[in-house]
């Protein structure tokens, strides 16, 4: 007689009022390929975890976004946010499709130089431009974004040094209606410190103002708000042009739209309730059309897009290390990923599937990761077939942010692995290991040798 | 271990328990070994009869099997608490 | 007259002390002279009182919880409609509507035939939303702002002054008399719901409430007001009366005008002692007394059945004020075996 699939006995009270397991299978249905790659194969040749990012749905994601924005408005340019992914492969991916890059530190500048984009094509951000910064975006005549007044002195005193006029434009905060508002970046709108830092570049006539720029929040669920702050940079925009019968060559919106990830505590999924990319462009779109500006005044549309476009390419691929039975009779899985390279786990109730076909019998699952730490949980609850040590699952919607907030804690950061449209698994990044890590230590003589060395050696 | 007597096995995997009024449902596996259990058989007959029946390891179901029973007195189906 | 058969699945089966509109929306259609309906009771839980009433429940399934996502709903409605070919159906929960909202085209295409608001229309009766929405609609609402810091409470005494109302995003309000109550009930409204934190005008008077239904092009279809004679602990109804209000009709037909309602709704409204009208809330579907609405004399849920087909309705003349509404709980007595079978195998 042929012996049965084999599945862990279970058995659990019948609760009422918690979910009922009829007709919820596609929250645990199995996730076995991804692009036609198999999970086992990958890991077997990867390693486990591994992160694994798809070229086609990074590139129908960004073809989708321009789309979206070039049907409804007629000059529209990305600019690759690298703080969200900045491993090499993935930028060129988006500057193979036209994107420009946004970088918020010196160090994320110079990766973008070294990624071959020109120096106008690097927008730069953030409150902290070193010097040194500035004068490499100066020379290189990149769109420099002021943060603050300090930022603005600054530039106008190396404009003199280096007799150059570079290319600025502002960041503005403002209340767009939601909550929180982020005042800490920029200038506001309301107050009027928008108008006299313009006034102040307009007048100081060092500096050449070419756009002006918000980045209203991250993680935006409202068009709306978008609406309110396009119509407000636009306002700007026309007042500079009154005033100073200057035009404006763009409008950077920034970023922030969501993706469709499900952040903690919200009620229905991400996947049902995140604006499309179309609404979000319909919101901005029709601001700016509908301000005022003369057609051929109508400045370059910016965007700033980071998550929206990259974070459902992403997945990470892991391993079940061990169950075990907490105190109150709840099962637990320890898997081999935690916060630690899945920092997005502290604010989204990450789709985790299984990686491998099960029966429709489920447990309520607490999943932690591998640290020792209480604090390291990928999913405080998730309803998971019974898995067995060695075991994959799946994580969906990672590719933002996680590789590059991850840390190097207790465990290493694993591989990246692009799956190509040449239907190639193709390594990004490769797994670190100790000598990475030790790379940048420094022994000083007196603390070589000690005791134990000693005894071991004889 | 003995199963409380008057507990309800149901070939859907419900299982119900008159004294206290609490149900609960089971997997196919976990109903077979209630069942051994209520028809007295041991622990090592079960293993054996598991091991003949299943694709797996005796190490696995080693393990499972001491975690279902940690869950069956957990939830109080058995006729006194067995203190490991 | 031969009775029109029809297949009609109803969310809202619990039927307990602060009960869902299903059993009474099911009550209505097995009453309609129109049709001879067959009623598919769609669950969230085992022990939804609705399941087990065979005489109103013909069969029922439990369904996934809203935050399951709409996939998941969708694939088990159409397992369900695969063998019971519904015709229509008719969600009563606020959590589920978005989804069935998202869903109706899809359902549509199936056969399976809804009436409900559109999106929009679900969305600017929020809570939150509700100066916006009476501004445009020209209805009176208490004045209210969202606060998101306890630093704010101390600004209300100018703007509101005391009593004010504290409420949550979704559930709970609470009367504060003084900034000290105030802040205590923001702590304890944050800490279970969250912010941001709603303040609200407090308005003395009674509160009247009105059943309706709007056909989606700016008509009143139906619409009968009550106020309750006697509340339970919780602040439902036990009792209550239909009234002569032609007040609150014009204010329901001016909103149903303007916003063109779609479908079911319930007005809760605060009629001060000088006549004034305060809209509170406005629920997207049929209240849990719409069966008032029957035995006055309108059928609601059978004109939505109708107008989900397709048909038109003419509106209803005219409602039998002074009818009232007496509620009663009932011990059912239900087997196990119906208890199991619908936790294991999902349907009874």
């Amino acid at each position: 007689m042929k012996k049965q699939l084999y599945e862990r006995p279970l058995i659990q009270r019948i609760n009422t009022g918690l979910m009922n397991k009829f007709g919820t299978k596609t929250e645990y249905a199995p996730t076995s390929h991804i692009d036609g790659f198999a999970v086992k194969d990958l890991i077997k040749e990867f390693g486990s975890p591994v992160f694994v990012l798809s070229e086609q749905t990074i590139r129908n994601t960004y073809r989708e976004a321009v789309r979206a924005f070039k049907t409804r408005y007629p000059r529209v340019q990305f600019a690759w946010s690298y703080k969200t992914n900045y491993i090499n492969a993935v930028c060129n991916i988006f500057h193979q499709e036209g994107s420009w890059a946004e970088v918020v530190s010196g160090f994320e500048y110079q990766k973008a130089i070294n990624n071959g984009v020109p120096g106008h094509n690097i927008i730069f951000n953030g409150p902290d431009k070193t010097d040194e910064d500035l004068r490499a975006a100066i020379t290189n005549n990149s769109p420099i974004h002021i943060d603050h007044l300090d930022e603005l002195y600054r530039l106008t005193e190396l404009a003199e040094e280096m007799n150059k006029r570079p290319n600025v434009a502002i960041r503005v905060n403002m209340d767009t209606g939601i909550y929180p508002m982020w005042d800490r970046f920029g200038f506001n709108y309301e107050n009027g410190q928008a108008w006299d830092a313009i006034n102040k570049i307009m007048l100081g006539e060092r500096l050449e103002l070419i756009g002006v720029h918000c980045h209203i929040g991250t993680f935006m669920l409202s068009p709306q708000a978008y609406a309110t702050a396009a119509f407000k940079l636009s306002d700007l925009a026309l007042g500079i042009k009154k005033k100073y019968n200057k035009t404006l060559q763009y409008i950077d919106m920034g970023g922030g739209f969501a993706s469709k990830n499900t952040l903690k505590g919200s009620y229905l999924p991400g996947t049902d309730t995140v604006p499309t990319i179309d609404q979000f462009a319909e919101a901005i779109t029709t601001a700016i059309l509908n301000a005022g500006f003369i057609e051929k005044d109508l400045p370059l549309l910016i965007l700033e897009t980071g998550r929206a476009l990259i974070d459902e390419a992403g997945y990470l691929l892991g391993s079940v290390i061990a169950n075990k039975r907490l105190s109150d009779g709840r099962r637990a899985s320890i898997m081999d990923f935690g916060v630690n390279i899945l920092f997005t786990a502290f604010w989204y109730d990450h789709k985790i599937s299984p990686a491998q076909e099960f029966s429709s019998y489920t447990e309520d699952t607490v999943m932690y990761g591998p640290l020792c730490m209480n604090i390291d949980v990928v999913r405080s609850n998730v309803t998971l077939p019974p898995l067995k040590k060695d075991d994959h699952v799946v994580v969906h919607t990672v590719g933002a942010y996680n590789m590059t907030q991850w840390m190097q804690f207790i465990a290493m950061r694993p591989s990246v692995v692009l799956l190509g449209i040449d239907g190639k698994a193709h390594l990004i990044r490769s797994k670190e290991g100790l000598e990475n890590i030790e790379m940048n230590e420094v022994m000083p003589e007196f603390l070589k040798n000690h005791q134990l060395s000693v005894a071991n050696a004889k | 271990m003995k199963i409380l007597k008057n507990i309800a096995l149901s070939d859907t995997g419900f299982v119900f328990n008159p004294s206290t009024g609490d149900s609960f449902s089971v997997n196919p596996i976990g109903l077979s070994i209630l069942k051994d259990f209520k028809d007295g058989k041991s622990e090592a007959d079960i293993k054996k009869r598991l091991l003949s029946e299943y694709q797996t390891d005796r190490e696995t179901i080693e393990k499972d099997l001491y975690d279902f029973m940690k869950m069956i007195e957990q939830l109080h189906l058995t006729e006194y608490h067995e203190q490991a | 007259m031969n009775k029109r058969k029809l297949t009609i699945a109803v969310t809202g089966l619990n039927n307990i002390d602060s009960p869902g509109p299903g059993i009474p929306v099911i009550r209505a259609l097995k009453d309609s002279t129109k049709f001879d309906v067959r009623i598919i009771g769609l669950s969230y839980d085992a022990l939804e009182p609705g399941i087990y009433m065979h005489d109103l429940v013909d069969k029922t399934y439990q369904i996934p919880l809203p935050s399951a996502g709409q996939q998941s709903l969708l694939t088990r409605l159409t397992y369900i409609h695969n063998t019971e070919k519904i015709d229509v159906i008719i969600p009563n929960f606020d959590a589920e509507l978005y989804n069935f909202i998202k869903l109706q085209d899809t359902l549509k295409e199936m056969g399976i035939h809804s009436f409900l608001p559109t999106l929009n229309q679900f969305e600017e009766r929020q809570k939150w939303s509700l100066p916006e929405f009476g501004s445009k609609y020209g209805i009176e609402v208490p004045k209210s702002k969202m606060i998101h810091s306890i630093a704010e409470v101390h600004t209300l005494a100018y703007e509101f002054g005391y009593p004010l109302v504290v409420k949550g995003k979704f559930y709970d309000a609470s009367v504060a008399y003084s900034p000290d109550q105030a802040m205590g009930y923001f702590n304890k409204i944050n800490s279970k719901w969250g912010l941001p934190i709603i303040i609200q005008q407090y308005t003395q008077g009674t509160e009247v409430n009105l059943t309706g239904i709007g056909d989606g092009k700016g008509n009143l279809i139906g619409a009968v007001p009550m106020r309750k004679t006697y509340i339970t602990d919780k602040g439902k109804a036990w009792a209550g009366v239909a009234l002569e209000d032609p007040k609150l009709m014009d204010i329901a037909k001016q909103l149903v005008k303007g916003n063109k309602w779609r479908g079911g709704f319930e007005l809760e409204m605060i009629r001060t002692t000088k006549n004034e009208y305060y809209l509170i809330e406005i629920n997207p579907r049929f209240p849990a007394w719409v069966y008032l609405a029957v035995g006055s004399g309108q059928n609601h849920p059978e004109a939505l059945v109708q107008m989900a087909l397709g048909e038109n309705v003419a509106p209803f003349e005219s409602y039998a004020s002074g009818k009232m509404f007496v509620r009663y709980s009932y011990d059912q007595i239900v087997d196990l075996k119906e208890f199991e079978t619908i936790s294991t195998m999902g349907e009874l």
